[in-house]
């Protein structure tokens, strides 16, 4: 039912990699690190700069792909995967846009579920892709045949 | 500090045993990562979809899990982090993180995670591979 949304992209969001976000997203997930927060510990650093959590895209903005819908309820992370060419910056600006990559049907013990892929990418200023990132999300039976009516 | 170079394959780094899951870390890494799918931080959202009780966000337990390389920073970076959400995660469940190295490359070291429930079903699991600078 998502097939014809394989391929659709988000257009590019600008987003920066700021510090209060950086800090207070290594604080919730208890990781506060002096790479992460504090000033003067990433400027003796090899980086030059404090640096994100690997997992800190998440709160980035990937613009939204008009044909496709998602409901919000009922659907299950499955997968999640982050690759990198190098840690992201504290106060760099990175673009954002998203993909849907696949869709496919699997029969499984709770009946026929849908995986829907979507890749995700950060790119610098000069279109330099930074990281990329796939999360299969798993669409119930029950929520598919709703969607479908 | 150890470096990771100098570990040998199979063995691990040292685990972190997290604090009892609480309703106020949910709501903290809600409104970090604005996740706020009322499912990780409202009851009554969390039984409408057939939960029996609010559950961790998989990512918040996937951010935690990394936190066993930030010692590293200096050495390297996560280049690749793949993690599969095998079991949900609720209010009071203690959770373990682990990581064990798998395969030693010249370039990069590959690992093992997984973060574990006590009562030893593993939450998430997936694996790290480790950029050494040079």
């Amino acid at each position: 039912m998502y097939k014809n949304v394989i391929g659709k992209k988000s257009k590019k969001v600008k987003n920066m990699v700021e510090r209060g976000m950086v800090k207070r997203f290594a604080e919730s997930i208890g990781d506060s690190h002096p790479i992460f927060i504090d000033e003067e510990y990433g400027r003796q650093s090899r980086y030059k700069k404090n640096i994100a959590p690997p997992t800190f895209p998440r709160v980035f903005d990937y613009g939204e792909i008009n044909e496709l819908y998602l409901p919000n309820v009922g659907l299950i992370h499955g997968e999640q995967t982050y690759h990198y060419e190098r840690p992201l910056l504290v106060g760099e600006t990175i673009y954002c846009f998203t993909e849907v990559a696949d869709y496919y049907e699997k029969k499984a013990s709770l009946g026929l579920l849908g995986f829907i892929v979507l890749k995700r990418y950060g790119e610098d200023a000069e279109g330099n892709t930074i990281f990329t990132e796939d999360q299969s999300i798993i669409i119930t039976e029950t929520i598919r045949k709703e969607l479908s009516k | 500090m150890n470096r990771l170079i100098d570990m040998k394959i199979g063995e691990v780094l040292n685990e972190i045993s997290l604090e009892p899951v609480s309703r106020i870390d949910l709501i903290k890494y809600a409104g970090a990562s604005g996740d706020f799918n009322p499912i990780h931080t409202i009851d009554k959202e969390a039984t409408k979809a057939g939960l029996p009780g609010i559950i961790a966000h998989g990512m918040w337990t996937m951010g935690n899990l990394s936190k066993l390389f930030t010692p590293y920073l200096e050495e390297g970076f996560i280049q690749d982090y793949k993690i599969r959400f095998a079991d949900m995660v609720f209010l009071d469940d203690v959770i373990t993180l682990k990581a064990v190295l798998d395969e030693v490359h010249e370039n990069y070291l590959d690992f093992d995670v997984m973060a574990v429930k006590a009562n030893g079903k593993v939450a998430i699991k997936g694996n790290v591979r480790f950029k050494i600078y040079q």
